[in-house]
């Protein structure tokens, strides 16, 4: 086994009985991401120098008896974390040479740990996306099938995974953006409950439904990742004051008993056939654990992506009125008027996706249109999330697909955005829920392309999905597969 | 749903955004497939449903009223565009 394959506990283990230092472990991570990223294009900043000087701290660390799970394990961040002293882009032109001078907490927290920071990774620009291929700095490509996509917007965290250029990531998750490209890339990804992770540092994209997550290559990983990232944070008012369970007591292989929830109106006739027939086999496999199957309704769910374009661009477009060519980020060349400049500023700084989500939220905002778009959306979403809080009364978790297709080729959906939005309607629930959801791979489409099942849990009920999709992991060979570069 | 180009023009004033000729003729159609889907929403009947503006039930967020170090002017100023002594420099702003 390469060095480069190892998941963090892997690495642990190697790190903690010296067999592997973890300058080794960073330069056969660089060296890989060399390798490989001239085809995958995962990364936007590598960080050589830095990564190399962090490996060195680490096995200082380590050899001092310092060391932690975390201590000296490569991984690389969405460039949508602050990273104090390098470059964070959020992939847009607009922050093309931005330098944060502070850091975002969840990356303090893995650095405190002693975690390296190989580099930032490539997304959709701003997190609006799915599909990776609205970056300023170019599409990622899916490992597994280089003309695919790899999913979005944490496409590079997913693909890093898939290519084996870092040990875990991390990414942000609005309306699916760690579970689908988890699910698309074949590795593991976690949305938390809304207010589990810190957002202090981290771009905002819809302050309401923005949430940091892992993205890992099995569950275990995972648990580690959140059990590091999770906790209040006196930064992050929208932080709460939960105390972290050790969510590795939940890595137990045992699902007796389980009261799965199969919502309906997630298994639909237009469901590709390969995804069908993985979510079938998933079932089976749950079943024969002793998991119990109670069929729900959640018919609220065909108004998800309708609530979610409106909510999400009106938070969206005032999120993004900080980005006006003053105090930072981009500023047009082009002379004029302060307000010539601003919105010279930001036709140039924004890609069309990114222009047309505002153009969106502020119409959605705009006086004599806030009560019929805004507002109402506001009111669906709690119908939304009473509906799954409900369901929750009913069952412990809720099995779903992640998305209705495997990854779809890069330029198949870029023309209507209206497709792209619709292929996010299993994920976009559990944001406007405020709920968890984990995606653990449970298959392969005809074509080799991976495809992942969804856990849904209720509100801080982090380690119920995170049993559930450890037991089904320890059962099945999906996690193992590797894609080849 | 029918949003005209006078009223695209306008939403991407109030957004800042210089758009040219070719983005509002395609961001009025793409504007009025998306609105029109999102129209769905009138469907619902949600007469006394209380709006949702936070995830997950939280009140009263505080922190003691006691000061701490902020970013400092240096930090606060290394990114800026253009800059002049320990402030931000724009075009004129008072005509």
């Amino acid at each position: 086994m390469e060095i480069f394959e190892l998941t963090v506990h892997e690495l642990h283990e190697k790190l903690k009985k010296k067999e592997l230092s973890s300058v080794e472990a960073t330069e056969a991570m660089l060296g890989r991401i060399e390798a490989t990223d001239g085809k995958v294009n995962a990364f936007i900043t590598v960080c050589n120098e830095e990564a190399l000087e962090s490996a060195r701290e680490a096995d200082k660390r380590i050899a001092e008896g310092r060391m932690d799970i975390l201590t000296g394990i490569p991984i690389a961040l969405k460039d949508i974390f602050l990273t104090k002293g390098i470059r964070t882009t959020c992939a847009s032109r607009m922050l093309g040479n931005f330098i944060p001078p502070y850091d975002a907490t969840a990356w303090i927290k893995l650095k405190e740990r002693g975690a390296v920071l190989l580099g930032k990774l490539n997304q959709d620009e701003f997190a609006m996306g799915s599909s990776c291929e609205s970056s300023a700095f170019g599409t990622t490509r899916n490992p597994w099938n280089q003309e695919c996509i790899p999913g979005g917007s944490s496409g590079g965290s997913a693909a890093a995974i898939a290519a084996q250029q870092a040990a875990a990531t991390l990414g942000t998750d609005t309306g699916g953006s760690i579970r689908q490209p988890a699910s698309h890339c074949g590795c593991v990804g976690l949305k938390p409950t809304y207010g589990r992770v810190s957002r202090y540092g981290v771009i905002a994209y819809a302050s309401s439904l923005d949430q940091v997550g892992p993205m890992t290559r099995d569950v275990r990983d995972a648990a580690i990742m959140l059990g590091a990232v999770a906790g209040h944070d006196p930064l992050d008012s929208t932080s709460v004051e939960r105390p972290v369970p050790d969510y590795l007591g939940s890595l137990l292989p045992d699902v007796k008993g389980l009261k799965i929830g199969l919502p309906k109106e997630y298994y639909i006739e237009g469901l590709d056939p390969d995804v069908k027939k993985a979510m079938e086999l998933a079932i089976e496999t749950y079943r024969g654990m002793g998991a119990e199957f109670i069929d729900i309704s959640l018919p609220y769910t065909d108004y998800a992506v309708a609530c979610y374009y409106l909510i999400a661009t009106a938070e969206a477009s005032s999120n993004l009125a900080r980005y006006d060519g003053v105090r930072f980020g981009h500023r047009s060349g082009k002379a004029g008027s302060l307000i010539e400049m601003m919105s010279r500023s930001r036709d140039e700084g924004f890609g069309a996706e990114v222009k047309r989500r505002i153009m969106l939220g502020t119409y959605a905002l705009s006086s004599g249109y806030y009560d019929a778009y805004y507002l109402k959306a506001q009111k669906v979403r709690t119908l939304i999330m009473q509906e799954f809080l409900k369901a929750f009364e009913k069952v412990d978790v809720i099995l779903t697909p992640v998305a209705p297709t495997p990854a779809f080729k890069i330029g198949e959906k870029t023309s209507d955005p209206l497709q792209m939005y619709l292929s996010d309607i299993f994920t976009i629930p559990v944001n406007l829920a405020g709920t968890c959801g984990l995606s653990v791979p449970a298959g392969m489409s005809s074509d080799g392309l991976p495809i992942g099942l969804q856990l849904i849990g209720r509100p801080f009920g982090e380690e119920a999905i995170i049993r559930a999709g450890y037991a089904f992991e320890q059962a099945t060979e999906w996690h193992k597969k590797k894609a080849t570069i | 749903m029918r949003i005209t180009r006078k009223e695209v023009e306008h939403v991407a004033t109030l957004a800042r955004l210089k758009l040219d000729h070719e983005e509002i003729e395609t961001f009025t159609g793409q504007m009025a497939a998306i609105l029109s889907y999102v129209d769905k929403l009138s469907e619902l009947d949600t007469e006394g449903i209380i709006p949702t503006s936070h995830a997950v039930p939280m009140e009263n967020a505080f922190r003691p009223d006691d000061t701490y170090p902020s970013l400092g002017t240096e930090n606060a100023l290394a990114n800026a565009p253009d800059k002049t002594d320990d402030f931000f420099k724009v075009p004129k702003v008072i005509e």
